[in-house]
């Protein structure tokens, strides 16, 4: 046991260095050019107002934060980077809306401790697709993973977010 | 306030009042208190005659526009980051570390609340707010963190309580790179279902079903170091050196597994344990484990005989649409003359839960489910209460909101001796 012991204290030591940063799986800047190509469309900004708010708290199931949302839009696709809570972190995500319907997900900064597994392509696959319903869920349900309950909580919510502000743009 | 509202409102208040009862002055008076009650309304939500207003964007935002700004935005700390002053507001990622304790610290918990029935005229009868617990989490910086929770279970602790003060968690996390996180300290042991994850709105059932009691003694802590590694296909990893468990070998709970839990509380360190556990979560809907862990002496050297133990298991979950199945089993395996005498050398137990969840109106939730459990640890001794047990439940979660739960169940549940023990259960549980 003593042995395993120091072969593990010794592995962490050389080959895992703290080097700073989250688990960044993909920056905002390159999941735009990724959506868009290297030429950007401009940075636009939505300012929400108190109906608007009332509607994402909805969705959310808690106020939202920010009063205004960012977006980039080449009048085709819509990119919306948007953050939630899943337990006690921020998940960064990007969407890619058009026509009402999401066309792409994908976890750009992870935080939290469990959880990771929301970030895999498998996952993301999901919600490709997806519209927003009447009654404020996605049309695609979105299936749990074991152990990640609360990030998988996390995304349905955010989709649905974008889904919504993509109608108020 | 437009002159077709005011005709509105005035005319809903004339035709709501006995004219008679009231003077001009009196409907003057309460004409401008409602109208001022709707102008703040109409400030802080809009116009009420516009409809749903879609708001257009606001001219092109020239800045930021480079790559370094576009990221910066969602930074937790940044020179690009906007601040609380401006229009935007600090994004929810955004915090600023060190200058801020409460920003950086998070509290959340759960609890659960239980009512057991004995059908079967025993004395099993009691009510019990099972377990209350506080989580208390703080960032140091983004790759550091501290984790720790903090429980009473059975509502009152002390001399003579049924209940207990328990640290159940407290380690420091480490994020690494390449996918990988570090630990230290006391935390929960990566194996079955429960472990880990069991907040009361997250699992079928009042009371944790009893393998994940009798078997992997949920909930199991210990102290020491691991590492966890999940990468991008849904493989994932977690291995840990740990402390032991300290099983005796006689008195009223000899060869229990659950009973030879020290909780990190001035423990017996004669012997550590090891854990390591694989994952896949790579298919939507599907989540698989497998997971292990060996200790040299189970005993904590208390015994002179080889008490080296192997505990192996697996898991697995599948969900799509409404329908899930949940299944699990583990299996110790435990040396020495004494633990084989006592037909407590082979202790094993597994379950199979098929269920179904129906989602309705504002994400309302009711789901059923089933299932059956096998599990037989310390037999062959009148005094610990082991055995070889079959059990079968049935019963009905209702979530009114994700967080919160209501619970009903019923457990049939027989011992080799052809003894049945039938008990209804009801719960209420959150979990923030």
């Amino acid at each position: 046991m003593a042995v395993i012991s120091k072969i593990l204290l010794l592995w962490f030591t050389l080959s895992c260095p703290l080097l700073g940063g989250e688990r960044v799986y993909q920056k905002p800047s390159d999941f735009l050019k990724s959506v868009f190509g290297s030429k950007l469309p401009p940075t636009q900004a939505l300012a929400l107002n108190g109906g608007h708010q009332a509607q994402i708290k909805n969705l959310l199931g808690h106020p939202y934060r920010p009063s205004k949302v960012r977006y980039w839009s080449n009048g085709r696709k819509t990119a919306w980077i948007l953050e939630e809570i899943g337990k006690t972190e921020p998940i960064t995500t990007g969407f890619v809306v058009s026509g009402h319907k999401i066309e792409q997900v994908k976890v750009l900064i992870y935080r939290e401790g469990y959880g990771y597994e929301v970030a895999g392509k498998g996952f993301c696959k999901q919600f490709k697709g997806a519209s927003l319903a009447a009654n404020g869920r996605l049309t695609h349900q979105i299936r749990n993973i074991a152990g990640a309950t609360l990030s998988v909580r996390a995304l349905d919510r955010l989709g649905r977010v974008a889904l919504y502000l993509n109608t108020i743009k | 306030m437009k002159l077709a509202t005011r005709h509105f409102i005035l005319s809903s208040l004339l035709a709501s009042l006995p004219l008679s009862a009231v003077t001009v002055e009196e409907l003057a008076a309460r004409l401008e208190k409602l109208e001022g009650k709707v102008n703040a309304y109409e400030k802080k939500y809009g116009p009420l005659d516009a409809g749903t207003p879609a708001p257009k964007a606001s001219p092109t935002f020239s800045e930021p526009s480079s790559d370094d700004e576009i990221d910066a935005l969602y930074e937790k700390s940044s020179s690009f980051a906007p601040t609380a002053t401006t229009d935007f507001g600090p994004s929810v990622a955004q915090r600023d570390y060190g200058s801020s304790w409460a920003e950086n610290t998070h509290i959340g918990g759960y609890g659960e609340l239980h009512l057991n029935r004995d059908l079967g005229g025993g004395d099993s009868n009691e009510i019990d707010f099972h377990r209350w617990v506080l989580f208390v989490n703080h960032s140091f910086s983004d790759r550091i963190k501290l984790y720790s929770e903090f429980e009473l279970e059975h509502s009152l602790a002390g001399d003579g309580q049924p209940g207990e003060v328990e640290l159940e968690q407290a380690y420091i996390d480490f994020t690494l790179d390449h996918g990988l996180s570090a630990r230290a300290g006391l935390f929960l042991l990566p194996v079955g279902l429960l472990n880990e994850i069991h907040e009361p709105d997250t699992f079928f059932g009042v009371e944790r079903n009893r393998v994940e009691n009798t078997i992997i003694p949920t909930t199991w802590w210990e102290a020491g170091a691991g590492a966890s590694q999940t990468l991008n296909s849904g493989l994932g990893w977690d291995l840990a050196v740990h402390s032991g468990l300290d099983v005796a070998t006689t008195g009223s709970n000899a060869f229990r597994i659950r009973s030879g839990r020290q909780k990190v509380a001035q423990a017996a360190a004669e012997s550590g344990a090891i854990t390591g556990r694989v994952r896949y979560n790579g298919v939507p809907g599907l989540s698989l484990s497998a997971f292990g862990q060996y200790q040299h002496d189970i005993t904590q050297t208390t015994s002179d005989e080889d008490n080296s133990a192997i505990l192996v298991g697996g898991t697995a979950v599948y969900q799509n649409g409404g329908f899930g199945l949940k299944a699990l089993i583990a299996s110790w395996h435990i040396n020495g003359d004494s633990f084989e005498a006592n037909d407590a050398d082979h202790q094993w137990g597994g379950y199979l839960e098929p269920s179904y969840t129906w989602t309705f109106a504002n994400d309302q939730k009711v789901g059923v489910f089933g299932r059956y459990s096998h599990y037989e640890f310390a037999r062959g001794l009148d005094n610990t209460r082991g055995g070889e047990f079959d059990q079968f439940d049935v019963g009905v979660n209702y979530w009114p909101i994700d967080n919160v739960v209501l619970k009903i169940d019923y457990n049939h549940i027989i011992d080799e001796d052809e003894n049945v023990e039938s008990l209804l259960n009801l719960g209420v549980g959150y979990s923030f």
